[in-house]
């Protein structure tokens, strides 16, 4: 059933976007359609001449990896051909942003859900439905979805199949053809359809990404996007481990969870003692082989049968033993009584995620049904339950949850976790996310518009919760289907869909070859990272000074930084520290706040249970140096083997702005424009050298904890007054930001002011696909006006999102920098700023150096400027004009694009902004990438000249000494 | 049938230990009080009694040790859930030897045992409470992380998780279950925090039962055949107060047990015996 699957995700959520979003919501659908010209150019109202467009494309596709090409231009291009069609591609990135909110946001979810759940009962009915939908709405819109199953049979000819390999819980192969663009889950429902599964919210797929770490497949996701290129082979498993099997409504469904259990038990993920191997084991035998007999099963009859991790002789004889008794007992009983028992359990349904906590302790996470469990080699330290948690978030590899204050505290606080590497945290989290949507929530969050436009990782899971699932299957109605139970003697085969993970297990963690070299590796890496600074500045100033007027001196760039740091008076710098300091506070302040955040700690410990004062107190009386030395360990990685390596912890991470004013002559009919346009650049670029897993590339994520109360009537309680501090944010967001404008002032007002400024004239520069800001009035008297408005870089910067946490927001970002330092500097000016963190842990007190972040990072800032011949430091604010942002989830390159329109004095200007992260290990050709970033920006726009460089870095540091 | 984790409290024999005479002496104490060997004697006497006699369990009695001062208290030397016994490695020096004779008993009777070799690896029993659901394991001045985690090895089915214990010598000097999902809990500020803690790491609901004397929330709860809920509880001549709480649970055989000697040298009501299900069928 090809069409089923493709016609919920996009049909569905593609159209509501576009009409509940205005502007912004429009490129979702332009996005969908690459091989359609007109559909890129045609709905934005307001949507500037598409010239620009295209060039611009062109630049930024050479960042994306030539898979990404291939994907995007199938139905036109060649794979890898510099020619791809650059816009399809960054076009498709802002969609799959898109997509990403909107699926999984169920805006939609409410109405998909009832849906399903009225055709759940008639599974042939629904595709054909939905098909109808499809098609309607298909017609409607223009928009071919690719990933629709029917649109697959249109395009038939265009359309590249790929076979997939799906591992059942069996042990069977089932092999299906997918379109290549086909989302997950299309994948799923084909895999379901074939094991006549309804009840299948508890299931998914996954997949070994190039780690060999086992990964969801995110079914509203195009699966190529997901699996990058690993192979096309995936295992059917339990997602969502039901608390009570025995409100599963068919036998199907239990059959199935007894099988991954099985698997689960056979692989040691799922401990049990002796006795319960047995007792589990004979119910097996009496499901599969029926009652014993003792003439057919002799001595070795069960000797292929795993039932333990490491079967004894007097293992099986317990479990004949025990087999015999269960005389009578029915297939369908016997796997009811299996999971009776199995569900008992303390680590069923656990998924456990190597981690270590704040002191740089191995444990482990554990995530469940009820919410987060820590361990340390094997026992509980402590558990979070999902009322008792308030918020998860994710920054770099750590990964953090903000905890309820109990009744005697007043402050909530949050327990950071490091995890081996960042898409170790996005796992965790995304887990957790879903964990606690399927379990707790009664329907699936619904981020409101604001929602998705906080930064980060709009990921949300999308599916049935556990309440909608179970009111679904009490509606199925059919006679119960025949499946055939196959032995789980082939359970020895492959244990694929079990990512084995024990509790004890940490050797695999700390082996993974953090341990030997890593300082070494980490010096090296350091120094690199210097080398990198400066190289690209030497570069961006070669290639950019030549057609503009730019000056620079990158060789002199490392001599300065001791310079820089005082010249950097008036930059305000803060790094993102990891345990979140805000760095913009006077020393005595961090101080302050640090004696209040081990104080607000301690206290935590206190009345929050704290399973062993004792074990903390042990470890913040360890010497620093140990401490560092873990973080280190933590942080810097060997590679073993070559290139690609999943292990990889990013250690580097560059922030490079180039801002490029240009004079341009407007290319197109601005009604008001006058001569002169100063374009300002601005592109994110960031590139992340660790193959990440997820399409999504977002650093770091948020998610709200709801009470499934909550959940049910108001999506967006506010809990905290934090969460106001996240609007002001989500305003700043580009798009959507502006047009839901009166919010906005608030926080910042400069910023605002910026943002406000009235745009009326059609911009040369804005691309069809590119949403369209409409300006507000902008109320004048902002003094800097060559500094794009910081709010809107703020906002591309997701990568960058600041992290709350201790109750404490810091908000202030690496990012903000370069926009401060502009302003204050005169025509050219080179400035850079070097942050250590270090500096700041050296400073703090006793205590306070203990809880020294995890992740020490360097921040450096260098800031090129050229002279503006128009003066532009008039303080006239500029027009926003189109604030674009494309996530390209290449190896993670993310390109944001500002135009900022100016007047001033009759002219106008036109302010193009961009930005480029580049993230990556210490091997990662930075000054390479800096170049070619710097150069693409020229050739984007070659009629205007780049008047200003800001090269921000910020690196996570080694810490070897102390 | 019985399956995984039913039939809590449910038991058929009782492992206990006699009296040394160098209890009175030399046996640790928190306190400093003189206990008075005969009355000790005879409180030990009626304890076994009631197992025996009135409940009808069968007593394993092992010897007195006159070189172990403190072996009648036989809940520290072993953990037993189900079919397995850990034999512990006690946090007193003195007592590590105790284990040997209990080791004999629970082999001859048909446990599986495992062994705590680890070196550095202390537990008591006496931080071990199972709830029939889960361990919690007191960290105290007699058990350390890594007895735990070999606990937690040993019993593989369930959550273990730990609690920290100051200010006691135990975790069962102040709490022990009253019932299946009840736990008797005293109320000082220390077993509050303990409960708390118990609570917050636990994925199940407890009743509590709360006592006015931490040491009167050391009880001795048992599901018998024939004879329902039963639990051994303090006496209203020790703790008043707390014996009212315990009258109130109408529902269970309450037999109030005296202990007044073996306090003064930090023996409960369940360190006197070491409780074990040996039925037929699994």
């Amino acid at each position: 059933m090809t069409t089923e699957v493709g016609s919920e995700s996009d049909v569905k959520k593609v159209p509501e976007v576009q009409q509940q979003t205005a502007p912004a919501s429009a490129e979702p659908s332009q996005e969908e359609s690459p091989s359609d010209p007109e559909a890129a150019a045609s709905p934005e109202p307001s949507s500037p001449p598409a010239d620009g467009g295209p060039k611009k494309e062109k630049g930024i596709s050479r960042f994306l990896p030539p898979w990404l090409k291939r994907q995007k231009s199938q139905s036109q291009d060649k794979p890898g051909e510099s020619s791809a069609p650059p816009k399809q591609e960054s076009v498709e990135a802002v969609q799959e942003e898109q997509e990403e909110t909107h699926g999984a946001g169920a805006a939609t979810a409410s109405t998909e859900q009832t849906e399903e759940e009225k055709s759940i009962g008639s599974a042939d009915t629904q595709p054909v439905r939905e098909e109808k939908e499809e098609e309607t709405k298909e017609e409607e819109q223009v928009i071919p979805h690719e990933a629709s199953g029917l649109s697959a049979l249109k395009l038939n000819k265009k359309m590249k199949m790929v076979v997939c390999h799906v591992t059942l819980l069996d042990g069977s192969q089932f092999s299906c053809e997918v379109e290549k663009r086909a989302k997950g889950q299309y994948l799923f429902f084909q895999v379901c359809e074939h094991l006549n599964l309804l009840e299948k919210d508890y299931f998914g797929l996954s997949f070994k990404d190039n780690a060999e770490q086992r990964c969801w497949l995110d079914p509203t996701k195009e699966i190529k996007r997901q699996i990058r290129n690993s192979q096309w082979q995936f295992a059917f498993s339990v997602k969502f481990y039901p608390l009570d099997p025995s409100q599963l409504t068919e036998d199907i469904t239990r059959y199935l969870l007894c099988l991954q259990l099985r698997q689960d038990i056979a692989s040691g993920r799922l401990p049990c003692s002796f006795v319960t191997h047995a007792l589990l084991g004979s119910y097996t035998l009496q499901a599969e082989l029926g009652d014993h007999d003792p003439e057919e099963h002799r001595l070795d009859y069960i000797s292929d049968f795993q039932f333990a991790p490491n079967q004894t002789k007097e293992l099986e004889e317990k479990v004949v033993e025990l087999h015999k008794s269960h005389r009578g007992m029915t297939p369908a009983q016997s796997d009811a009584q299996f999971l009776e028992n199995a569900k008992k359990l303390s680590m069923y349904g656990v998924d456990l995620h190597h981690a270590k906590d704040s002191e740089g302790v191995d444990i482990m996470l554990g995530v469940c049904a009820n919410g987060l469990l820590i361990y340390k080699d094997r026992l509980r330290i402590n558990r979070f339950a999902w009322p008792k948690i308030l918020k998860i978030s994710y920054k770099r590899s750590n990964f953090y949850i903000k905890i309820r204050p109990g009744e005697t505290e007043q402050f909530e606080s949050t327990v950071g976790f490091k995890l081996p590497n960042h898409r170790a945290a996005k796992r965790v989290w995304k887990v957790c996310v879903e964990h606690h949507t399927f379990f707790r929530l009664v329907s699936p969050e619904q981020p409101t518009k604001t929602k998705f436009l906080t930064l980060g990782s709009k990921f949300r899971y999308s599916g049935r919760t556990q309440a909608q699932t179970r009111q679904a299957s009490s509606l199925i109605d059919r006679p119960a289907p025949y499946f055939q139970r196959t032995s789980s003697k082939r359970i020895s085969r492959s244990l694929d869909g079990a990512p084995v993970v024990n509790v004890s297990d940490y050797s695999q963690a700390a082996g993974a070859g953090e341990n030997g070299p890593a300082l070494e590796l980490n010096s090296d890496s350091k120094s690199q990272q210097v080398e990198v600074v400066e190289e690209p500045d030497a570069d961006a100033a070669t290639s950019i000074s030549s057609e503009t007027a730019f000056e620079t001196d990158g060789a002199g760039a490392p001599e300065r930084k001791s310079k820089l740091r005082v010249q950097g008076e008036n930059i305000y710098v803060r790094h993102s520290n990891l345990m979140l300091e805000d760095l913009d506070k006077t020393q005595e302040d961090v101080l302050k706040h640090q004696a209040s955040i081990s104080e607000l700690k301690r206290s935590f410990m206190e009345a929050t249970p704290d399973p062993m004062p004792s074990q903390w107190d042990k470890r913040l009386t360890g010497s620093p140096a140990t401490t560092l030395r873990l973080q280190a360990q933590g942080s810097a990685e060997v590679k073993p083997e070559v290139n690609g390596q999943p292990e990889v912890v990013e250690v580097v991470e560059e922030t490079v702005v180039i801002e490029e004013v240009v004079k341009a002559k407007p290319k197109s009919p601005a009604p008001e424009v006058p001569a002169t346009v100063e374009t300002e650049c601005a592109a994110e670029v960031k590139e992340e050298r660790s193959l990440s897993s997820d399409s999504d590339s977002e650093e770091e994520a948020e998610y709200h904890a709801q009470p499934p109360t909550t959940s049910i009537s108001t999506q967006q309680i506010k809990e905290e007054p934090e969460e106001e501090q996240e609007a002001v944010l989500i305003q700043q967001a580009p798009p959507s930001g502006i047009e839901s404008q009166p919010i906005t002032e608030a926080a910042e007002p400069a910023p605002s002011a910026e943002e406000e400024k009235p745009a009326e004239l059609p911009e040369e520069e804005v691309h069809a696909d590119e949403p369209l800001a409409t300006p507000d009035e902008a109320p004048n008297g902002h003094a800097l006006q060559a500094e794009a408005p910081p709010t809107l870089r703020a906002a591309p910067t997701e990568e960058e999102e600041p992290h709350i946490v201790n109750g404490s927001t810091s908000r202030v970002e690496a990012e903000h920098l370069p926009q401060v330092i502009c302003c204050s500097e005169p025509p050219v000016v080179k400035t850079e700023m070097v942050t250590i963190s270090d500096t700041f842990a050296a400073q703090k007190t006793e205590i306070s150096t203990k809880e020294v972040p995890i992740v020490h990072t360097e921040t450096k800032t260098i800031t090129y400027e050229a002279a503006q011949l128009d003066g532009n430091g008039d303080g006239e604010p500029g027009v926003l004009m189109t604030a674009q942002t494309i996530t390209s989830e290449s190896l993670c390159t993310t390109t944001t694009t500002h135009i900022t329109k100016t007047l001033k004095g009759g002219l106008s200007e036109t302010r193009i902004e961009k930005r480029i992260v580049i993230t990556g290990d210490s091997d990662i050709d930075h000054d390479q990438a800096l170049a070619q970033a710097i150069k693409e920006a020229k050739e984007q726009h070659p009629d205007m000249s780049v008047t200003r460089v800001v090269v921000h870095k910020e690196t996570e540091l080694a810490e070897d000494e102390d | 049938m019985a399956g995984l984790m039913s039939g809590f409290g449910s038991f058929t024999h009782a492992v206990v230990r006699a009296l040394p005479q160098s209890l009175a002496k030399e046996a640790l104490r928190t306190g400093s009080l003189e206990v008075d060997l005969l009355k000790a004697q005879e409180e030990h006497d009626k304890y076994v009694s009631v197992l025996k006699h009135r409940l009808g369990l069968e007593v394993v009695e092992l010897p007195a040790d006159e070189a172990l001062p403190d072996c009648v208290f036989v809940e520290d030397a072993a953990v037993v859930c189900g079919d397995t016994a850990l034999i512990t490695r006690p946090g007193a020096e003195s007592r590590r030897k105790e284990t040997e004779a209990m080791k004999a008993a629970l082999t001859e009777l048909g446990l599986s045992i495992v062994e705590m070799t680890d070196e550095s690896a202390t537990l008591d029993g006496g931080d071990v409470l199972f709830t029939g659901r889960e361990f919690f394991v007191g960290l105290s001045m007699r058990t350390n992380q890594r007895g735990a985690e070999i606990l937690a090895d040993a019993f593989k089915d369930y959550a273990v998780s730990t609690v920290p214990v100051q200010d006691r010598l135990h975790l069962k000097s102040f709490c022990s279950m009253a019932g299946p999902g009840l736990i008797a809990i005293g109320a000082s500020e220390a077993a509050q925090k303990a409960l708390k803690i118990m609570q917050q790491m636990s994925d199940h609901k407890y009743d509590k039962l709360t006592l006015p004397d931490d040491l009167a929330a050391n009880c001795v709860y048992m599901n018998l055949p024939s004879k329902g809920d039963v639990l051994l509880h303090c006496t209203p001549e020790e703790f008043p107060e707390s014996a009212k709480v315990f009258e109130k649970l109408k529902d269970h055989m309450l037999i109030p047990v005296s202990n007044q000697e073996k306090v003064k040298v930090d023996g409960a009501l369940t360190c006197c015996s070491v409780l074990v299900n040996r039925k037929k069928n699994i």
